[in-house]
């Protein structure tokens, strides 16, 4: 759209002048040349290390490449894919990267949604705890998986503070019962404040006479929650669950520090595997197989919501 | 098309929505939750810094009460200078100063040129290109990590003397790939496309060049997006973990994030660690709450679909 316009306006330029007009189509090729100039340690940068890598994953993933080897990998067909689907260790991986999904999008978006709620008013303070909602998102998940790990002892903070109130907490994350809960709550209490700053953004382009006319017209807090500011929401909808679901399947650094994807393999992720066996194992191959079905999963989760909300606008 | 500088969602900003008035209880259990949930969000932290200045003795003693989040008791620096004692300290933050340092102002100028030659330019297919920009925005990098590994571990690397195999273990590793930032040149090309053309266009009659007109005229009027560039490229290169973990071996090109981990298998006390996490952690909060209100909108502006 702003090429059409764009392309007018510079015709109106050409035909302005007799004088500018040799001028300007020598300097449309100058022109050309210095945007390629300009362009290129961008697209030089983004085709090595991103499209690239994106090809070799479709590649790597049908041969036995390993990550350190002087002979190099050979064709091996689905191999990679018939160990993945019989490993044990892969199914394990799947459920929870798909658990922590199921959990994270709708309990932190929805936790986010109500605080940001909460926080959407000019009352004393609100700077105040909007700042300190937000501070989890600032510090790395790295030192918050160190932190929580030393909260998550059996010793710990988090069990004392339980005891307090009659509860015997559980050895967090030695329990496979209660690990991947563990990792879970975590990180909801890190990313929380983003998704609530994505939330509060999207609440202040509903313009307050919607809210004055709902009131006018005797509508209760809930009410006016549901038929204004429920639908006003709905584009940062969109993107909030994709962006959580994104993060959510890329779940590994909380594992990798926390638990290295036990006990019993109750805390591995799709991510995490792809990590031990590309890196640790070297086994560059099978690594991208994995690598390969993630990718799969968040093209079909991210197709389906887009599709979803797509019909959506086409009913409205 | 929403444009970037449109968002104005700020911490700070309380004009946003008219007070309603309505006393008695209500809004005093607001008030409560509200409080609730900073202790939530804002304990956990006072509790990690509170710890450093512990012995780990101290720590346990206090966890039983109100003290665990109070500096009392038998306070001491001895877990900083654990922390330096036990590993180069010192060298890792000077890696990861320097590795988001060059990422972030190398970055800037990559990205927003790639974007004046998509937004101003006649750049030839510049349709495409920016449908491919777009396009990669999806693929995670956990993806591409293992493949890329591979990648690099074939691709020539000129040591200062002579090309090796291999960029592993190196500076240049863990900050080349992440220069160029798909999310990044959208962002410049959005806001570039909100500064009148009018501009360049008499910056042109007066013979002007490109380049002139992008360094003199549209990078000045670009502030906001160059702040939302900074912060937006800056927190995941000082958060770098799961990459730097694989192609890091030396501590010499070692990032304080891979360090805590190393840190924590040398057998050290808790309150160690609880240091070694404050003093990678504070300087950024504390960056964080002096300029607030660019961290917000530039949070708000990741949200904004063009």
């Amino acid at each position: 759209m702003s090429t059409l316009t764009r392309q007018t306006r510079t015709d109106g330029d050409e035909q302005q002048g007799h004088d500018l007009k040799p001028r300007s189509v020598r300097g449309q090729g100058k022109e050309r040349a210095t945007a390629v100039t300009m362009f290129l340690p961008a697209a030089i940068l983004i085709v090595t290390f991103l499209i690239i890598p994106i090809i070799l994953t479709f590649v790597l993933a049908f041969t036995n490449t390993r990550l350190i080897s002087p002979r190099p990998g050979t064709f091996i067909g689905l191999e990679n894919f018939s160990n993945l689907f019989t490993d044990d260790t892969f199914w394990a991986s799947l459920r929870n990267t798909i658990i922590f999904t199921v959990v994270i999008v709708p309990v932190q978006s929805g936790v986010a949604l109500v605080i940001a709620v909460l926080v959407n008013s000019k009352m004393r303070g609100t700077t105040f705890f909007r700042t300190v909602y937000f501070l989890p998102v600032v510090t790395s998940i790295v030192v918050v998986s160190m932190l929580w790990l030393f909260m998550y002892q059996k010793n710990g903070l988090i069990n004392i503070l339980l005891a307090k109130v009659g509860i015997a907490g559980p050895d967090w994350l030695g329990d496979p019962r209660w690990s991947l809960f563990a990792i879970i709550v975590m990180s909801i209490w890190q990313a929380m404040g983003f998704h609530m700053i994505i939330w509060l953004s999207g609440l202040q382009t509903i313009p307050a006479e919607l809210y004055e006319a709902a009131s006018l017209d005797g509508a209760s807090r809930w009410q006016q929650f549901v038929n204004v500011t429920w639908p006003g929401l709905r584009a940062t909808r969109v993107f909030i669950l994709i962006t959580i679901t994104i993060a959510a399947f890329g779940l590994f650094s909380q594992v990798n520090i926390m638990t290295q994807g036990g006990p019993l393999d109750s805390t591995t992720t799709l991510v995490f595997m792809t990590v031990r066996a590309g890196f640790q194992q070297q086994q560059t191959g099978y690594a991208s197989a994995i690598a390969l079905v993630f990718f799969v999963l968040v093209l079909a989760v991210t197709l389906i919501q887009n599709f979803l909300t797509r019909d959506k606008e086409a009913n409205r | 098309m929403t444009s970037l500088h449109t968002q104005e969602t700020t911490v700070s900003d309380v004009r946003a929505r008219p007070t309603r008035r309505t006393g008695g209880a209500v809004p005093t259990l607001l008030f409560v939750a509200k409080i609730l949930l900073a202790l939530v969000f804002g304990l956990p932290l006072v509790f990690m810094i509170v710890s450093s200045f512990k012995p780990d003795l101290q720590i346990f003693a206090d966890l039983n009460g109100i003290q665990a989040f109070l500096p009392v008791g038998d306070l001491t620096l001895d877990n900083y200078t654990g922390v330096f004692a036990r590993v180069p300290f010192a060298q890792f933050l000077l890696n990861s100063v320097m590795i988001s340092a060059i990422t972030v102002v190398v970055g800037l100028f990559v990205n927003s040129m790639a974007a004046f030659a998509l937004s101003r330019m006649r750049l030839p297919g510049r349709r495409v290109l920016l449908g491919v920009i777009l396009a990669t925005l999806i693929v995670p990098f956990e993806v591409v990590a293992l493949p890329l590994l591979w990648w690099v571990n074939q691709l020539p690397y000129f040591d200062g003397t002579e090309f090796v195999q291999g960029w592993l273990d190196t500076y240049a590793v863990q900050i080349v790939p992440f220069i160029a930032n798909a999310f990044s040149i959208f962002l410049f090309y959005q806001y570039f496309d909100s500064i009148p053309r009018e501009l360049d266009e008499a910056a042109r009659v007066d013979g002007a060049g490109w380049f002139r007109i992008y360094r003199s005229i549209v990078m000045p009027l670009s502030g906001p997006a160059i702040a939302t560039a900074v912060i937006l490229t800056f927190l995941p290169a000082w958060n770098q973990y799961l990459w730097p973990l694989m192609v890091t071996q030396s501590e010499s090109v070692r990032p304080v994030m891979v360090g805590i981990d190393y840190f924590k298998q040398l057998n050290v006390s808790w309150g160690q660690i609880m240091a070694y996490a404050s003093i990678i952690t504070v300087p950024v909060l504390a960056l964080f709450i002096a300029f607030q209100r660019s961290f917000v909108n530039s949070i708000a502006a990741s949200g904004v679909k063009g």
